[in-house]
């Protein structure tokens, strides 16, 4: 995993809420094989029509966005499917966080375990963060994972929370089930226990 | 009060049992009792082979093809795409490898995964248990505690039998009363998600409690925990109780003689306890829940089938006046019709959420003497062979192919459509599966959620029904 430290990157302001994880890759993509660019398959069927040419309306199409490594959206942003792919999906078109006050589950677990990091911020605030991007399309935002905080022009700097652990992972491109392994024996003795014992 | 005597909910008893370690940052490692593999996990075998490790406890898994086969026959060769067929022969190829259990499709017992567990008494109370797809939820109505895992983390509990979780709140739904004829367990589950919205448990597991889930059958407990995740919750779950032990009695993978009595006594002490705290409670009555069906691109756009379209021009709030648009446009609505005079092109009866005897049954009681519409192209589609045996042995599959639906052999089928399985761009299905998202049964394609009994009866109508009339008639 590519460690995630601080980035300062256009944002894509997707005005949504509830967007699925079908959205971000349709499900005729989950059978490619990981070397592939999934980024040609990131909101496939908003980007591009049914012969391959681009749709101008969807966001993702304006030039000014084009360069976007940023993600801010409504609640609820990838809910559905747990298709890791779409995280893929996103890492690979150059995606490295997303902001949203609320998150699917299985994508915010998802997200951090391929370099891209989910940050939770109150609605009223990602709301103010799109209103700026709405006024200034191609507006820049800083993500700081080190010091936890986001800033984008013209609001107050914002502090974000993440799990300890989830933060070291990221900032050194520490895997967690190479973490788990040290714990081996731990797993081992806890199945000796538990099976000597399955209805207690 | 010490913990031991503090009131515990079902959740929490499993949780401790299952806890092996915790981090410093409060996420905690879990034993995993049965991992189920689909043949979605061909990337994480791979992830597997690059790092040289292998299964931690194969015994502890099984895998069976669900999304990536074919329901018109039992070849794969039936499969226009060779990449879907791949992902089928990888599951086959990869679990073998392991040494884990494959049921293919040749087994009758073959079906989809959320169906297989419970029939095979794989799923029992107290157990954890994962897999690689979000409707794991399901598992949670015979009492286990059952959540959906990414790729990555699939390969960590193939690898090492356990997951990092951070521990979830709690979430009880009670829902009291009795049910009005005609309305099932998808009607309650769709009923719940219209009231709390699809974020509404983000970070909770469910408990779905009081005197309507306590009488329903397990099939109609397995579709509401099935959809859970419609409402953003990390599982759904329901206190074990005879109905449940009645159903695991006999099964292949229950346990047997001795096993099966001391298993029984820990399941009974499993319900929460009287007095047991949850971080959030939400309360329905059985009696006001109609039929429901969505008419929008989330499960939340859930109505009465008595409802009308909403119209947008009397919504105050821009931006939900703006999705309502963009929604009425993508499902080719005008605001204000009647949701039963929307006509349809497709009938689905099949899923993770319906394609089990009961909803079968249900179906079939509407269907029994009557004609899919003109122009409709319905299909039942099993949820494992034994389901779909069992469906024959009673007569169901000749009342549904006389009505001129198609019965398929058992699979994902048309729910999201990766078999190929699909709805084409504009034409509008009334499924009785999880998602009605844009583009999930294909690009283009419009969904409507509803029960088997709405199903069927929008198949022999036509358009949106209302299958309270047709139960009450017999035909």
């Amino acid at each position: 995993m590519q460690p995630f430290k601080k980035l300062e990157a256009v944002a894509l302001p997707l005005t949504r809420a509830n967007i699925d994880t079908d959205q971000i890759i349709p499900a005729r993509f989950l059978q490619k094989p990981r070397v592939n660019d999934f980024g040609a398959y990131l909101f496939r069927d908003l980007r591009f029509n049914k012969d391959d040419s681009k749709r101008p309306e969807f966001i993702l199409n304006q030039s000014e966005y084009v360069a976007a490594k940023i993600v801010v959206a409504q609640r609820n942003f990838g809910c559905g499917s747990s298709r890791e792919q779409a995280v893929w999906a996103l890492y690979d078109y150059g995606v490295r966080a997303v902001l949203a006050p609320s998150f699917g589950d299985i994508f915010y677990s998802n997200s951090l375990k391929n370099g891209l990091l989910p940050i939770v911020l109150p609605a009223d605030v990602i709301d103010a963060i799109l209103e700026t991007l709405a006024r200034q399309p191609g507006a820049k935002i800083v993500v700081d994972l080190e010091q936890q905080c986001v800033r984008a022009p013209g609001l107050a700097e914002q502090a974000f929370e993440i799990a300890p652990f989830s933060k070291h992972c990221l900032l050194t491109g520490m895997d967690e089930l190479d973490y788990t392994l040290t714990h081996a024996d731990k797993i081992a003795a806890f199945v000796r226990q538990y099976e000597a014992n399955p209805f207690s | 009060m010490s913990a031991k005597l503090r009131p515990k909910t079902l959740f929490e008893k499993i949780w401790s049992k299952h806890r092996i370690l915790e981090r410093e940052d409060g996420q905690e490692l879990m034993f995993v009792d049965t991992h189920m593999l689909q043949d979605g996990s061909a990337p994480a075998f791979e992830m597997l082979r690059q790092r040289k490790l292998t299964a931690h406890s194969p015994e502890r898994a099984f895998g069976t093809p669900d999304h990536y086969i074919p329901t018109n026959s039992r070849n794969l060769m039936d499969l226009a795409d060779p990449e879907s067929r791949a992902m089928a022969e990888s599951l086959d190829r990869d679990t073998k490898a392991a040494g884990i259990q494959f049921i293919g499709l040749q087994d009758q017992r073959q079906g989809i995964v959320h169906v297989i567990g419970p029939e095979q008494g794989w799923t029992r109370p107290g157990l954890l248990m994962v897999c690689g797809d979000s409707h794991t939820s399901t598992h949670g109505a015979l009492g286990a505690l059952a959540f959906g895992i990414g790729t990555s983390e699939v390969a960590h509990v193939v690898a090492t039998q356990a997951i990092w979780q951070r521990r979830p709140k709690t979430m009880r739904i009670t829902v009291d009363g009795t049910l009005a004829t005609g309305v099932s367990g998808k009607d309650i589950i769709l009923a719940i998600i219209a009231k709390i919205g699809a974020a509404g448990a983000v970070g909770h597991v469910i408990e779905y409690a009081g005197s309507a889930i306590r009488n329903l059958s397990i099939e109609g407990r397995l579709t509401i925990c099935n959809m859970s995740i419609e409402a953003g919750a990390r599982a759904g779950m329901i206190a074990p109780d005879e109905n449940t032990f009645a159903y695991l009695a006999g099964r292949p993978f229950s346990p047997k003689g001795e096993q099966w009595d001391r298993a029984l006594a820990y399941w009974r002490t499993l319900p929460s306890d009287p007095g047991a705290r949850f971080d959030r409670e939400v309360s329905l009555n059985a009696q006001d829940i109609e039929p429901m069906l969505t008419w929008g691109n989330s499960p939340e756009d859930a109505m009465p089938v008595t409802s009308r379209i909403p119209d947008p021009a009397t919504i105050a709030d821009p931006q939900r006046r703006a999705v309502v648009e963009r929604m009425l446009g993508y499902m080719g609505l005008t605001a204000g019709m009647a949701l039963t005079d929307v006509r349809v092109d497709r009938v689905f009866i099949g899923s993770c959420t319906n394609s089990r005897i009961e909803d079968l049954r249900s179906a079939a009681s509407v269907a029994k003497g009557r004609k899919v519409a003109a122009g409709v192209e319905a299909w039942v589609v099993p949820g494992s062979g034994l389901v779909k045996a069992q469906a024959e042995a009673e007569g169901l599959d000749k009342i549904f192919v006389a009505a001129g639906f198609q019965w398929r052999f058992a699979g994902c089928s048309m729910c999201l459509g990766v078999n190929g399985d699909l709805v084409a761009a504009g034409k509008r299905c009334a499924a009785t599966s999880n998602r009605n998202f844009v583009g999930r049964q294909g690009p283009g394609s419009r969904t409507h959620l509803m029960s088997p009994a709405t199903a069927a009866a929008s198949a022999i109508a036509g358009h949106l029904a209302d299958a309270r009339a047709l139960v009450n008639a017999a035909a």
